[in-house]
């Protein structure tokens, strides 16, 4: 007989072994399916996985699409992995992207097209502003009125795409545009345009910013005392409230923080590689982030590692696709393998194997 | 001798392989849904093996389907550029400014621009004249009406949906004074759900005509289940849904255009150019009119397509005011392309307000 046995402590081991476990056996059953659609497996796992960082024709530019994809996904994970490791659960994060997106946005639009270098700061303070406010709407609802955090913030969003929806036709609409909806294009615009830092690298004011991030949150959980907040509140609820952690302000703070994390991604994506605000600017990065927050087990370096390996599956997957007529939808599944055995490899986390009876 | 023979044998067949893979022109297809859509991808995806057909070994196609608009799109498209192709269509307005982007990185590769406005010396635009169908549309909904409502599903308010609105009005109003059109904006251009809702919502109010300018199949299934609720093939010709509710279509025909593109790259004589075809050069076509609609209805219809392909009728001919009462187009008098591609404006008796 096999059962599982909880482990008194989660194994160390496991827990940095299981996402390898997990991409190895996505790679297998992946193949078994490109395989069962009549294409070499070895061949397209190659290409999701080692053409897009060094074949020679594709690297040079797919090696910084590879931040440009991972930059707003790190940055968005990082501000939801906070909250997520005090259990306050914000699954609206691409709400707040996409008002980060408009506030930014609105600021550069407010003042075209004036050139000065004070409008890219503005910009900024403005986006992390967009997302902070709409984070706050379920944060306040929460705290006075003892709502459900989870569906505020989720239905917040379509809240969201409806405002999207009408500024994009409305007061941001390009008036040189012919009527059509959408913006001006930011990147024609030299004051607002997030450029590239390094020509050709892909490092973006917001990648950078995401990498930052990492690096102060990565202290401020190891080392502060807010982050000793953070995680007492997700392990031992009774004891911080023991410790007199104070619900309200966590989180108003957990909640604040991802927002504003997600109100600078949709600003740093609106103004550089996405260039304009347009009805259907959100892709779904704040859903994807989530992912990216588990997959990384709720911690910042592994954030960062979980970005770039499901920037690698989109970059190389769209190349699959095209070198290999793949359907589309055989790369979203293989995506969902992905999370779907890392979940099912999570349990050796928490308990162990056991063959034999019970003792 | 025999180490020779193998070494031999290998030459030819990569220089055999290397010969069947070495087509002449490679050309790339981005799409914004999935290629089993049913309507507006699922149409330039028949245009795409139109072409590969055509060509046969001379011509190899790539394509890559669902690309979000914005960012993602525009990397797929250098990597299109990057993997050698030599002309690529973006077939989708959100396209726009991405296209004009990589067209710069690529001055070699030619671009074809769907139902955009910026053109390049390497960037062409390209639509159909939709509204046209409309029209033949229109004159069967307001013949076919019983409750005298009829229901439109919008997916963006965009000059091109807006057009389409206003012609099916024009022409229904004129087939029978009483219609009232109720418009519901979907807000996308391909989402099954969204679509069944919006055609479930304007059954309910009582429209027993349904017109779509949303790309899935679920509005004809949401009226088959209602029964006695008509509906028209959007894009492609959904005539699986036929005789009822699918009672005719709009049917997207791209593969002329795109064989044409395909052979001016070959020859070399490919140009920056616009084209805006209607029914009359094949790139608009009227699905099959079904038994459901009565005989005398189905040959005005017919006349209706005829004449607006011969260009002796235009679809959008005066007198015609706009929403707020002022005057349109005089007596006689037909609107002009540039008005046209930047309509932003309902024309009088249409009820609601374009969403801003």
């Amino acid at each position: 007989m096999i059962r599982f046995e909880k482990r008194l402590k989660p194994s160390r081991a496991t827990t940095i072994l299981t996402p390898f476990v997990a991409v190895l056996l996505t790679m297998i059953a992946g193949g078994i399916m490109f395989a069962a659609l009549g294409k070499d497996p070895v061949e397209a796992i190659r290409i999701i996985f080692w053409d897009p960082l060094f074949d020679s024709n594709f690297a040079d530019y797919s090696r910084p699409q590879l931040l440009v994809k991972a930059g707003p996904l790190i940055l968005i994970a990082i501000g939801l992995s906070v909250g997520f490791r005090a259990g306050i659960w914000n699954i609206g994060a691409e709400g707040q992207y996409i008002m980060g997106a408009i506030f930014g946005a609105a600021a550069a639009l407010a003042v075209y097209p004036a050139e000065s270098a004070l409008i890219f700061p503005a910009m900024v303070v403005a986006g992390a502003l967009g997302g902070w406010l709409w984070a706050m709407i379920p944060a306040i609802l929460r705290v006075k009125f003892r709502t459900n955090e989870i569906l505020v913030s989720l239905m917040l969003v379509y809240v969201a795409e409806s405002i999207l929806a009408s500024v994009a036709q409305g007061v941001l609409k390009n008036p040189d545009g012919y009527g059509f909806p959408g913006s001006r294009n930011l990147q024609q615009y030299p004051s607002a345009f997030n450029e590239e830092v390094f020509a050709n690298s892909g490092m973006h004011w917001g990648v950078i910013t995401a990498f930052i991030a990492v690096i102060f949150t990565y202290i401020m959980m190891t080392r502060h005392i807010r982050g000793f907040e953070v995680r007492l509140m997700g392990e031992a609820p009774k004891a911080a409230q023991f410790a007199g952690v104070s619900t309200t302000r966590l989180v108003v703070f957990c909640l604040g923080f991802a927002g504003a994390m997600a109100g600078l991604a949709g600003m740093f994506e609106v103004s550089g590689p996405a260039g304009q605000i347009t009805i259907d600017f959100n892709t779904g990065y704040g859903f994807t982030a989530i992912i990216v927050a588990f997959l990384g087990r709720l911690n910042p370096i592994g954030i960062l590692l979980a970005g770039l390996l499901m920037a690698l599956t989109y970059i190389g997957g769209e190349l699959a696709q095209l070198m290999l007529g793949l359907p589309g939808a055989s790369i979203q599944l293989f995506q969902g393998m992905l999370l779907l055995f890392l979940l099912a490899t999570d349990i050796f986390t928490n308990y162990r194997l056991r063959f034999g009876g019970a003792h | 001798m025999k180490l020779k023979s193998i070494f031999a044998s290998t030459v030819a067949a990569v220089a055999l392989s290397s010969a069947a893979m070495a087509a002449d022109v490679k050309v790339g297809f981005v799409y914004v849904g999935p290629v089993g859509d049913g309507g507006w991808t699922y149409e330039h995806e028949q245009g795409r093996l139109a072409v590969e057909k055509h060509f046969g070994d001379r011509v190899e196609t790539i394509f890559q389907e669902s690309v979000p608009e914005g960012a993602d799109s525009e990397r797929v498209m250098t990597q299109m550029a990057l993997q050698g192709a030599d002309l690529i269509f973006t077939t989708s307005f959100g396209y726009m400014d991405p296209t004009i982007n990589v067209a710069k990185k690529f001055p070699k590769v030619k671009f074809e621009h769907a139902t955009g406005y910026k053109r390049a010396d390497n960037v062409s635009t390209y639509s159909a004249r939709f509204y046209e169908g409309r029209a033949v549309q229109g004159h069967i909904a307001g013949k076919m009406t019983k409750t005298n409502k009829i229901g439109y599903i919008g997916s963006f308010p965009i000059p091109e949906v807006i057009r389409g609105i206003n012609s099916a009005y024009v022409h229904a109003k004129k087939a029978n004074p009483n219609v009232e059109f109720n418009i519901v904006w979907a807000y996308t251009w391909f989402d099954p759900a969204k679509e069944a809702d919006a055609a479930k919502a304007l059954i309910e109010q009582g429209a027993d005509v349904i017109l779509q300018h949303t790309d899935s199949t679920a509005p004809q299934a949401a009226a088959q289940e209602a029964g006695n609720v008509i509906t028209f093939g959007q894009a492609s010709d959904m005539a699986d849904y036929g005789p009822m509710p699918r009672v005719s279509s709009i049917i997207d025909n791209w593969a002329p255009y795109y064989i044409a593109r395909t052979q001016a790259v070959l020859d070399g004589t490919w140009t920056s150019t616009d084209t805006w075809d209607g029914i009359g050069p094949g790139m608009v076509g009227i699905g099959e009119i079904s038994s459901a609609v009565p005989a005398d209805v189905k040959a005005e219809a017919e006349a209706l397509r005829d004449a607006l392909a011969s260009g002796e009728y235009h679809a959008f001919t005066g007198p015609i005011n706009k929403q707020d009462g002022s005057a349109w187009l005089a007596e006689g008098e037909t609107a002009d392309d540039g008005t046209l591609a930047g309509m932003s404006f309902y024309v009088e008796g249409l009820t609601g307000s374009i969403p801003q």
